[in-house]
């Protein structure tokens, strides 16, 4: 005789389908058309250097998953993502070891000393790329023209460099590809040390041959609006990144033109839409709070424009994304938002909209019992 | 092995590693990460410090019948500091290269906490010998930490050991573990290992007396 099995379960009793897996699964999606178009950029390189960091990723996170001390599991392809956005942000001929470093100790000092997915303060690639840029400066500078010759057969040189040996420098492999070294500075670097300003629509779409860019903004915008539409991302951080990006470099553009580029420059450059759309939306390091969320995006979009004019790098994004998850929690606690049925502190409910007060709708007065100061008839 | 000997053997050992002052105390920060940027640096550091801690214990132990209440901490002070001043001078006359590289690191070894603690905890309660015993003990565990330190940055920041050339001249220096930063990360690593050591310890004895 089988008794019939009965569940106690506390509530919530309908789920929807959304889980962090699932959620995760489809930014791992939207990611893989960038990650195509990378490839058909850079070739060869760019492929193995996606594969070798996103792997180290998912041993590391094997490796820590195991001690028991992680939550999350291997499975829920939070590594995937982790190890995909670093290794975009990295330049397509990083050495390969130096991009496994960077994935070890985003995972490692990023993710698993926080203890595992949803507990990290800071974004998991940012603190991987960060640390090599701290380590390695001269191989995270060295970019490489998109759109060569013979990219799908041939590495750039310095991907191949051995296991804690110095990277071959570009220079030579350039010349005999007939463009000067310059070729290989990234739009920013130009700007910043020589004052050239590229085209923002070049930019944009990264067609245009041999410019040292990451991948293209164009299709990382696109794949941002199917994440926004399909609610996998809140469309409020990014729109705060690049308004408030936008506006500063404007405001600084019609202020002084000749020293200031364009703001489209500086929307489209470096790796600002990246940031933005992937970076700064991670969903535990920024703000859960509507009001939050633009203070944290607008914090990002200002450091961003800051850093990039006024210190010795090139490109402000990392640190800045960095700068404002350590400030997530602080702007969560200030922007909370007012709970039903009581009023903002210090604000009358009285003008607000939708609320008609008894002395507005000409409402007869109920004769109150306990008056403190009795009105003086 | 006598009941004195094993004493005395558990009194240096504690210093040594199951109090070792870089690693457990956590003590002593200051040189631990600004000094072991080489192994030189870092083990010339720790024994200077060795040295300070070692006489100014027994001196502080030897008089430790003799000196007030109130004012021993002032006294103990300017007992480290005349060795301080003796290490000071010798680490000049051997080497000027290396006093510019531990710069006021040297002088601020008067105000290292491992050496007043042990001056306070130990030697003022104690006979000259087991105190000397003890901040030997407390020496060597801080020349081990700092080593420890030292090594790891000067190997992997530019590809050598007391300065000979690990990895040949094409060696990519990692620029991060020269700087600050670098010497965060180089301890915590130390102590995440020594503390995982640590545990694995703890949980082998409950299993052997659970199984027992």
């Amino acid at each position: 005789m089988t008794q019939p099995l009965i569940e106690i379960r506390s509530a919530p009793h309908v789920k929807g389908p959304r889980s962090v897996e699932m959620i995760m699964r489809h930014v791992v999606w939207s990611l893989l058309p960038i990650c195509a178009f990378y490839i058909f950029q850079y070739g060869i390189s760019a492929l193995a250097s996606i594969v070798v960091v996103t792997a180290t990723c998912l041993l590391a996170e094997r490796a820590f998953v195991r001690t028991g001390t992680q939550a999350g599991r291997l499975a829920d392809f939070s590594a995937v993502i982790t190890g995909v956005l670093l290794a975009l942000t990295l330049p397509p001929g990083f050495p390969l070891w130096m991009g496994a470093v960077a994935g070890l100790v985003a995972i490692a000092l990023g993710k698993a000393l926080f203890g595992g997915i949803g507990f990290n303060v800071f974004n998991p690639a940012l603190v991987g790329r960060a640390f090599v840029q701290a380590a390695f400066p001269t191989s995270i500078a060295t970019y490489t023209p998109s759109f060569l010759a013979g990219r799908f057969t041939e590495f750039i040189p310095s991907s191949l460099a051995l296991p804690l040996m110095t990277p071959a420098g570009t220079a030579d492999w350039l010349q005999s590809k007939n463009l000067d070294a310059l070729a290989g500075a990234t739009p920013l670097a130009k700007w910043k040390f020589d004052g050239v300003v590229a085209n923002a629509i070049e930019l944009l779409t990264s067609l245009s041959g041999h410019i040292a860019v990451g991948p293209a903004p164009a299709l990382i915008l696109l794949c941002g609006v199917y994440l926004a539409v399909r609610r996998f991302m809140d469309w409020r951080i990014p729109i705060a990144v690049l308004g408030s990006a936008a506006l500063t470099a404007w405001l600084l553009y019609a202020f002084d033109a000749a020293r200031y580029p364009n703001p489209f420059f500086m929307l489209f450059s470096g790796g600002l839409i990246l940031g933005a759309v992937y970076m700064a939306t991670d969903m535990v390091t920024s703000p859960v709070t509507p009001r939050g969320m633009w203070v944290y995006g607008a914090l990002i979009g200002l450091l961003t424009v800051v850093i990039r004019y006024y210190s010795g790098l090139p490109e402000g994004v990392m640190y800045a994304i960095l700068i404002a998850n350590a400030a997530s929690p602080l702007i969560e606690k200030i922007t909370q938002p007012v709970t039903f049925g009581r009023g903002a502190p210090g604000r009358s409910r009285e003008g607000s909209p939708g609320y008609v007060s008894r002395t507005d709708a000409n409402a007869a007065i109920p004769k109150k019992r306990f008056l403190r100061n009795k009105p003086k008839k | 092995m006598n009941p004195a000997t094993t004493k005395t053997w558990d009194e240096f050992m504690e210093g040594v590693w199951r109090q070792n002052p870089v690693f457990v105390m956590v003590l002593g920060m200051c040189p631990t990460l600004a000094v072991t940027v080489s192994a030189v640096n870092a083990l010339s550091m720790g024994l200077a410090t060795l040295f300070v801690l070692v006489c100014s214990c027994g001196l502080v132990s030897m008089m430790r019948k003799i000196v007030p209440k109130e004012v021993r901490i002032a006294i103990y002070i300017v007992i480290i500091a005349t060795f301080v001043t003796v290490v000071d001078y010798a680490i000049q006359a051997i080497s000027l290269a290396l006093y510019d590289a531990l710069g006021a690191f040297i002088q601020l070894i008067v105000v290292n906490c491992i050496i007043l603690g042990r001056a306070e905890a130990h030697a003022a309660k104690n006979p000259p010998l087991p105190a000397m015993v003890n901040a030997t003990g407390m020496g060597i565990g801080f020349v081990i930490g700092l080593f420890a330190l030292g090594a790891v940055r000067e190997i992997l920041g530019a590809g050598s050991l007391f300065g000979v050339s690990l990895f040949g001249p094409d060696f990519q220096p990692w620029v991060i573990m020269v700087l600050p930063p670098g010497g965060f990360f180089v301890l915590g690593g130390w102590l995440l290992l020594f503390s995982w050591i640590e545990r694995r310890k703890q949980r082998r004895l409950t299993e052997a007396t659970q199984n027992a």
